[in-house]
């Protein structure tokens, strides 16, 4: 029984110092972008302040749960990256907290009406246009036409090879689902949903997933934001990216300061950093092709070049409110998701 | 402690949690401390004077917090009894008194009191504003916390229950508390949540219109359409509970019960799947037959096949999910098949039985217990796996992936993940009462006292030709998938670059010099030592906590036993999911205030995994007789000794069995995990999915590669330290006492 007392004796040895910690100045990071660009931002970060960065990744519907969840005793003191809806939603709630930034006049015009339509809970960083990629390798195995357009989605051809992410988990599915209905009006964007729908393989949890199945050949078209599936044909994979003819909604990526935060002074530094053209010009080195939101940011060769896209005149405030959001949600799980494919 | 009186060794045990209790209201932190305990900076900045570092009597005298006062009472009260006689009736009403009546002011003024000062209005409307508030409370609350616990349970004892027993109604008592606090809390908190509107208010309507919702009952799939979650997980966990137990049946005969000869790399290749990491066998599976996966393009090519996507939904789900829960059906099953004496079928052979019919009227009865055991694990495994949907779900939705989606969806519907998991409640604790009623009231018991001398008969023939087909094909079929898993590490970019590259490794576990010293500069660094020290944290602390659990359901009778054994099965009957949730909105908030911390991820997962130590427990100690236990008490040992001496030593294929599961699932679990974790206690799993979403694949299995060998080299070592079975069959040849 020696063993025994000696294991047990590790194990309250491994439990002490799990529980243990000390730092100085430090902040807690919520990151909703891709990892490497997460752990690039909080690196620096700390380089160039040395206030120690503890970063989580997570999506930001899980992110914005937590947020939520920890709202009588937050933890985290900014979230940064991630879709803007969810960050309004919770600008909305009052989960998150007012600051106006002395970086404000650097950056183009709709971080900035961003922000206003959340009373200065949050800033847009990156914006990005909704479209779709497809993988040419599969598209020709199957001989598919090469579509251009939202409505070439629909034809019966494409049966079983669309994929896009379920609405409820994912900000870019919303868009998409948001971005039909003010293309087409309310009635005609439920009508494309439904007829997507037919066509549609899988709804993935995550909104850059159709794009990834697509690149390694697991799917062949994938409605996402076009610069995910840049990125997946920067990386290698046979993907095609279609910025649809119709017209397309777009993405704000935001940042916010958790109400309550601990660390205050230290995220209000961050925050200001993170809307510097330094810090968003890290977003090269990690193939991340958004468009950043400080004028003097460089822009990626790659990245889809947002003037030539023909982008709808997106409703952040009302597309973004909890009440609109929870209805439409509703209305597509109860008219497209039970139907029949 | 062996020859003390049992009389001065009750005085000890009550001399020590007396002083516990004052040493933890004299000396240690009443409050949590937000750097953590351990980094003891606490000790040389204000303590013991510093309101947030001092002790519950600095704080009194300091006439801050002054609602603390009033356990001063119930912590003298036990002093006063010291000198008296265990049977006097004042000993015990004492002790009964100062233990409860502590606990529950310790209770009360720990939820009544939080960070806004009173948290509940009626305590505003009689007492008017506090103006204080308190945080969570720390070691210094927790020790006084147990001793007025085991003040209380020696009160009981002394009054005469369980024989006076302190040891066993301290562990009934103990383990009740904890099963509380964290199970049925945390499971209040969220079920609460079901009837809860988006106003906040309390409506049975929103709980009714969410329960008969068509995406949990719905039976489209019988038109084209698709099916509710609620039938497709029944389905599922049906078909995963029979083939796992099947497939597990089959390799413990394979083990105990022929002459293969390559019965350890069979264990080695069984237990593989078991400290896989999630997503990994998805991935592999994916990589294999999905759309691109190659067995899929080469059959393609080879019979002009059109590839389809036929993987992803319920088969791609029940295949992983049956490689990925065979081992636990295997360990629960290979203890109870060594353990069927051999003399009952040496008995049934002398009766000129011929091995089949032995087999099948004496050895597979003695081994229901265990296959009812396994098919329940199977079963509930099945409906709490989380990672696998995940990746090969489709469009088949399960419960576990829709309470998840309910949670952390833009719908953000808690009530609807609560209704949920009911439903999943309901299921698994309707399959685990029909296990009960399967087993019935029959005795199992096979390890006695008396001498048995004899070695397991050979598996008869008839069974033994399929049985090594299945264990081959399933063997054959394991190789591939982790030779799969090991390529794919190295490959650059799968299926596009198909180069070989040590890239992913190097990425992951780089380690430099710089002039500090070793610089742990890889990316997985931080994840993986968090995940090696939670992991061997939680696993010891499960295996006791499960392993006494056991004890106390088996060799004890005691009143609101089923209600016991039922608390202590609940925390497995629900998904980790919920575990995750519900524990965030219980632990954030004062009393307990412990997310953000490593202490919440060991909690989750001793109380995830603890039932599988009792499970295996049970079903082993339910093959050991009575009259082992009854000999040891009856030549004077108390109840502690008898367990640790001769149970504890009979029970080592359990222990094993506990620490090589908890452990592992500690290291693998990630459904619990995903909302635990936090920026400085973050975990390979977690660090895993990430780098899954972002298809990033080589990094993600290398990553889970190396796990796979950390986790080997544990299990081997905690088999070297735990040692091997030893129940003295003739095999071995002596035992050790």
């Amino acid at each position: 029984m020696k063993s025994i007392k000696f294991a047990f004796g590790i194990s309250l040895f491994a439990f002490a110092a799990a529980t243990g910690s000390a730092h100085a100045d430090k902040m807690t990071l919520y990151c909703s972008a891709q990892e490497d660009w997460c752990q690039l931002m909080a690196r620096s970060f700390e380089e160039a302040t040395g206030i120690d960065v503890n970063m989580t990744r997570k999506s930001s519907g899980e992110t914005f749960a937590q947020i939520r969840a920890e709202s009588a005793n937050p933890k985290g003191d900014v979230w940064w990256g991630g879709t803007g809806d969810p960050h309004l939603q919770a600008a909305e709630e009052g989960l998150t907290q007012e600051y106006v930034s002395p970086m404000r006049d650097q950056l183009h015009d709709w971080a900035i009406s961003q922000a206003e339509s959340a009373g200065n809970r949050t800033i847009g960083i990156y914006s990005g246009a909704l479209g779709y990629g497809y993988n040419t390798d599969l598209a020709s195995a199957n001989n598919l036409p090469e579509p251009s357009c939202w409505k070439d989605l629909l034809k019966p051809e494409y049966k079983g090879h669309v994929q896009m992410a379920n609405p409820n988990s994912s900000g870019t599915a919303y868009t998409t689902l948001a971005s039909m209905v003010q293309i087409f009006g309310e009635d005609e964007g439920f009508e494309f949903m439904k007829g997507l729908h037919a066509n549609i393989n899988q709804y993935t949890k995550s909104g850059s997933a159709p794009i990834k199945a697509a690149g390694r050949g697991e799917n062949t078209i994938g409605i996402v934001f076009m610069h995910d599936a840049v990125k997946q044909a920067v990386s290698g994979f046979p993907i095609k990216v279609v910025a649809p003819c119709e017209g397309t909604g777009y993405e704000i990526g935001s940042m916010s300061i958790i109400d309550g935060a601990r660390n205050l002074d230290e995220a209000k530094k961050f925050y200001d950093w993170a809307l510097s053209p330094e810090a968003q010009n890290l977003a090269l080195e990690v193939n991340a092709f958004q468009v950043p939101s400080n004028k003097n940011s460089e822009t990626s060769p790659s990245a889809p070049d947002m003037s030539q896209i023909k982008l709808i005149d997106y409703d952040f405030a009302k597309y973004g409110s909890s009440d609109e959001r929870k209805r439409l949600l509703q209305k597509w799980d109860e008219e497209v998701s039970t139907l029949p494919q | 402690m062996r020859n003390v009186s049992v009389e001065n060794t009750g005085l000890s045990v009550l001399i020590f949690w007396i002083a516990a209790g004052w040493a933890g209201f004299c000396l240690l932190p009443w409050y949590g401390i937000e750097d953590g305990f351990f980094s003891f900076a606490w000790l040389l900045d204000g303590y013991p004077l510093d309101e947030d570092y001092a002790p519950a009597a600095f704080l009194i005298a300091q006439s801050e917090k002054m609602w603390l006062a009033p356990l001063i009472a119930p912590l003298l009260a036990p002093l006063f009894v010291l000198r008296r006689r265990k049977s006097d009736p004042v000993y015990s009403a004492t002790l009964i008194l100062a233990g409860g009546l502590g606990f529950a002011w310790l209770i009360a003024q720990g939820f009544g009191i939080g960070i806004r000062g009173f948290s509940y209005e009626w305590l505003n409307a009689v007492f008017g504003e506090l103006g204080d508030r308190q945080f969570g409370m720390g070691y210094g609350a927790l020790l006084v916390a147990t001793a007025f616990l085991f003040l209380f349970t020696q009160g009981i004892a002394a009054r005469g229950a369980i024989n006076g027993d302190v040891f066993v109604v301290s562990a009934i008592g103990g383990v009740i508390i904890i099963v509380a606090t964290f199970v049925f809390f945390p499971i209040v908190r969220m079920l609460v949540a079901a009837f809860v509107t988006d106003g906040g208010h309390y409506s049975i309507t929103v709980f009714v219109s969410k329960f008969f919702d068509d995406r949990l009952w719905g039976l489209g799939c019988f038109w084209g359409a698709r099916c509710g979650a609620a039938w497709n997980s029944l389905f599922l966990a049906v078909l995963v509970g029979i083939i796992t137990t099947g497939l597990g049946l089959v390799f413990a005969l394979v083990v105990t019960r022929s002459g293969f000869r390559f019965k350890r790399g069979l264990r080695a290749l069984t237990v593989l799947p078991i400290i896989t990491p999630p997503f990994v066998i998805g991935l592999a599976l994916i990589l294999l037959f999905g759309l691109s996966g190659s067995v899929t393009v080469f059959v393609s090519e080879l019979f002009g096949i059109q590839p389809t996507r036929w993987l992803y939904g319920l088969p791609g789900i029940l295949i992983a999910q049956t490689l990925a829960f065979t081992p636990i059906a295997f360990l629960v099953l290979i203890g109870v098949v060594e353990g069927v004496s051999p003399s009952m079928e040496e008995a049934a052979q002398t009766l000129r039985a011929n091995r089949w019919q032995t087999f099948k009227t004496v050895s597979l009865p003695l081994m229901r217990p265990g296959l009812a055991n396994a098919f329940l694990l199977g079963f509930i495994e099945s409906m709490a796996d989380f990672g696998n949907p995940l990746v090969l779900g489709g469009n088949f939705d399960v419960l576990s992936t829709e309470i998840f989606f309910a949670i952390v969806g833009a719908q953000y519907d808690q009530s609807r993940a609560a209704v949920l998991a009911m439903v999943l409640l309901f299921f698994t604790l309707t399959a685990f009462y029909f296990q009960r009623v399967w087993l019935g009231k029959k005795n199992y018991t096979t390890v006695t006292g008396k001498g048995d001398a004899g070695v397991h008969p050979l598996m008869p023939r008839r069974l033994s030709f399929p049985v090594f087909a299945v264990a081959g094909i399933w063997g054959a079929f394991t190789i591939i998938v982790y030779g799969m898993i090991v390529y794919g590490s190295f490959v650059e970019l799968w299926g596009v670059r198909n180069t070989l590259t040590f890239k992913h490794y190097i990425t992951a576990f780089s380690v430099g010099w710089t002039e500090h010293g070793l610089h742990w500069s890889g990316a997985a660094w931080d994840s993986f030592f968090t995940t090696i020290q939670i992991a061997a944290a939680a696993a010891p602390l499960t295996a006791a906590v499960g392993l006494i659990t056991a004890y106390l359901l088996t060799r004890q009778t005691f009143a609101g036993k089923n209600a016991f054994e039922f608390g202590t099965m609940l925390s497995f009957a629900i998904p980790g999911t919920v575990i995750g949730v519900s524990y965030i909105l219980a632990f954030n908030v004062p009393p307990i205030e412990i997310t953000g911390t490593g202490i919440i991820l060991v909690v989750s997962f001793i109380f995830r995994n603890m039932p599988v130590g009792v499970r295996a427990g049970i079903a082993s100690m339910s093959q050991l007789d009575k009259s082992l236990d009854e000999s040891s008490l009856t030549l004077g040992a108390n109840s502690w000794q008898t367990f640790r001496k001769v149970i504890l030593p009979l029970l080592r294929p359990a222990i094993l069995a506990a620490l090589v599961f908890s452990f592992v699932r500690a290291m693998t679990a990630i459904s619990a995990v995903i909302f635990l974790v936090s920026a400085e206690y973050d975990m390979a799993t977690s660090y895993i999915i990430g780098r899954v979403e972002n298809n990033d694949y080589g990094l993600a299995i290398a990553y889970s590669t190396t796990l796979i060998f950390v986790m080997l080299s544990v299990v081997a070592l905690l088999q070297f330290i735990v040692g091997r079975t030893q129940i003295g069959r003739r095999t071995q040849f002596a035992t050790r006492t």
